[in-house]
């Protein structure tokens, strides 16, 4: 499958008053053409930071790149001016945010937010701008789109203002939409509406998109293969199929067994990880996850192993992988 | 709306007359009248003047007549100036201070949000810390310090500026830029810290991922947003620089309102008192309401329900 993003060795880090925050450490990864990849972790393990490096919509400072490349469409986009950068935004690549409440400006009219990029970036009239406007917002399934085109956010209800924010980020038809946690602040149903219209859309405009989410739900349905950060690092990464029936890291296990399930019994406690992931001020020597595995062995302090692939697709970086940890797996601590 | 404009008419009459009633009655409550002050006068003159006056009659007889000559706009004879009326003496003196106080509040509209924007745009950095000593200055130096100021190292190096007087434009120059310090650095205190909530709003960020540019995210997106908190002072403070300083005036020699305000009480004026008080209320009133309206317009969550309509 053709590229169309590729990241190569990624570190982004924040500089504070006490010190640099390592929230992304060298982090590869790519995305096909058409294709729709996840990027799963629990909160901080720095899926949002990757996301909005993209987009290099961080606060410099205090964040800033230390190393790596963000290939899009054979350029690097780290090496792209301000005003280049501005052409690929809303253009090439969209994004869609996780707060509908509080992503749409208050105090301007829905159409003109949903075309205000493309205006810009293709140079339409008013009347064409509005039209486009209504067409998209048809696209996305508001009703009465004329009427809605010249409202506020507040008249939107929470579940059509990301349909807004989505109509908002596929005006220009991107080739790639970035999706950070678009259905967490939705209610379920809503939720299944709008990963449906995603689907749908990203058929109909044939784009790639980046789902970045804690929900394994929503991943299931909705990606080609899977990404699971952790404490800024990429552990494991492999197709849906892959990473659901055969996952293959401890942090990868304990993420799917945390999913509730239905037919759980009432009485039995929810499956949680223990512990907390480390702090990324001094990040661990070893492997990031060696505080809360349980199958943390003496090698696991001190060293992180590099990745080892289990087929083309599938690969994780744990030492369990290695030959002689076979007999040991389960353990010593 | 014009129900909702009705309403709010009557409610002002409302509170107007209230405030009438207090002060009237407040007034007379203070020792002194305007009369006995004036040197040794023969008790039969003192007594003709209150009669005059209308003074020496029981309070409540007073505050009905005044009640009557107000609903026909007659503010009264000024008891201390012989040749004027109340009536004469605010419109003497309204459009002088009016006049000034627009000119005033011209130079802090623009200059005040700006600087403050550009604060917060530039947070911890010079132009933010130049922007917060001006409006830290503004604040914090009296303005009849900084009319002194200003006539001494402006008017008495620029020859075309006078020191004070009145009828050029050039005159306007000092008193207004003396009188707008206060308001500018007020309201650049007042967009920084506004300004800067808005910087941190999601939205702000998914304009930016749209692609347009800096600053029309800044004048479209920020300002827009950022503004609201300045528009509801602004019945306050125009009214207030409308109305005139008596420190401005009497420091440039300006024949303005601001003066009557202090006189009137020192005088025991009583009409006069009641005239500027009255005269004041009814523009703070006016302004207020206007920027309840303004607010309609420019925010839209904010519409008229229909108990308010």
């Amino acid at each position: 499958m053709e590229k169309l993003l590729e990241v190569k060795n990624l570190s982004v880090s924040f500089k504070t008053f006490f010190g640099e925050v390592e929230a992304v450490r060298n982090i590869n990864f790519h995305v096909g053409k058409s294709e729709t990849v996840a990027i799963v972790g629990e909160s901080g393990c720095g899926k949002s930071v990757t996301a909005n490096s993209i987009m290099q919509l961080l606060p410099m400072p205090p964040a800033f790149f230390k190393s790596g490349e963000i290939i899009f469409n054979g350029e690097n986009l780290l090496k792209k001016t301000n005003k280049e950068m501005q052409s690929i935004r809303g253009n090439e690549i969209s994004m869609v945010f996780q707060d509908p409440m509080t992503s749409l400006n208050p105090t301007m009219k829905i159409g003109k937010q949903i075309v205000e990029g493309l205006v810009k970036h293709r140079k339409l009239s008013s009347s064409e701008a509005k039209e486009k406007a209504i067409e998209m917002l048809n696209l996305v399934a508001v009703p009465q789109p004329e009427k809605r085109v010249n409202q506020y956010p507040h008249e939107f209800s929470g579940g059509m203002r990301q349909r807004v924010m989505i109509a908002l980020a596929m005006v220009s038809n991107p080739r790639l939409l970035i999706a950070d946690e678009p259905t967490t602040a939705l209610d379920v149903t809503v939720q299944a509406q709008i990963l449906e219209l995603m689907k749908e859309i990203q058929k109909k405009l044939d784009m790639s998109i980046i789902l970045i989410t804690h929900d394994l739900g929503v991943v299931a349905e909705m990606s080609d293969r899977v990404i699971v950060m952790y404490a800024g690092q990429i552990l494991e990464e492999g197709t849906s199929d892959e990473i659901f029936t055969d996952p293959k890291h401890p942090y990868t296990k304990k993420l799917l067994s945390s999913v509730p399930r239905l037919d759980m019994s009432r009485n039995e406690p929810l499956f949680s990880i223990e512990g907390t992931p480390p702090d990324l001020y001094i990040p661990p020597k070893g492997c990031s996850f060696y505080d809360r595995c349980d199958n943390a062995m003496k090698i696991c302090k001190d060293n992180m192993p590099d990745f080892d692939r289990h087929n083309n697709t599938h690969r994780s970086r744990c030492w369990l992988n290695h030959s002689m940890a076979q007999s040991t797996e389960g353990s010593e601590v | 709306m014009s129900r909702y404009l009705l309403k709010r008419t009557i409610m002002s009459i409302i509170t107007l007359w209230t405030i009438v009633t207090i002060t009237f009655f407040l007034m007379h409550s203070i020792p002194g009248d305007p009369f006995r002050k004036e040197g040794k006068m023969p008790v039969s003159v003192y007594e003709n003047l209150l009669k005059k006056y209308g003074l020496d009659r029981p309070l409540s007889e007073q505050y009905v007549i005044y009640l009557k000559n107000l609903l026909k706009g007659d503010f009264g004879d000024s008891m201390k100036s012989k040749v004027e009326t109340v009536n004469d003496m605010i419109r003497r003196g309204f459009p002088v201070s009016a006049y000034l106080g627009l000119e005033a509040l011209l130079i802090a509209l623009v200059f005040g949000p700006a600087l403050g924007a550009l604060a917060a745009l530039y947070q911890n950095k010079l132009p933010d810390y130049i922007s917060m000593i001006i409006a830290i200055i503004g604040i914090s130096v009296p303005s009849f310090i900084m009319g002194t100021v200003l006539i001494q190292f402006v008017a008495k190096n620029v020859s075309w500026i006078p020191i004070g007087g009145w009828g050029e434009f050039r005159h306007t120059i000092l008193p207004a830029i003396a009188l707008s310090l206060m308001p500018l650095a007020y309201m650049a205190r007042l967009m920084r810290s506004s300004m800067l909530e808005v910087l941190n709003q999601d939205y702000i960020k998914t304009a930016t991922s749209k692609g347009i540019s800096k600053s029309a995210v800044i004048l479209k997106h920020a300002v827009r947003n950022a503004i609201l908190p300045i528009i509801s002072v602004l019945g306050t403070l125009i009214s207030n620089l409308l109305v005139g300083s008596f420190v401005i005036e009497k420091i440039f020699g300006i024949p303005g309102l601001g003066k009557f305000f202090v006189q009137s009480i020192n005088n025991r004026d009583y009409t006069l008192i009641m005239g500027t008080t009255i005269f004041y209320a009814i523009i703070l009133i006016v302004l207020l309401l206007l920027v309840d309206v303004a607010y309609i317009f420019i925010d839209p969550r904010i519409k008229l329900t229909k108990e308010g309509r």
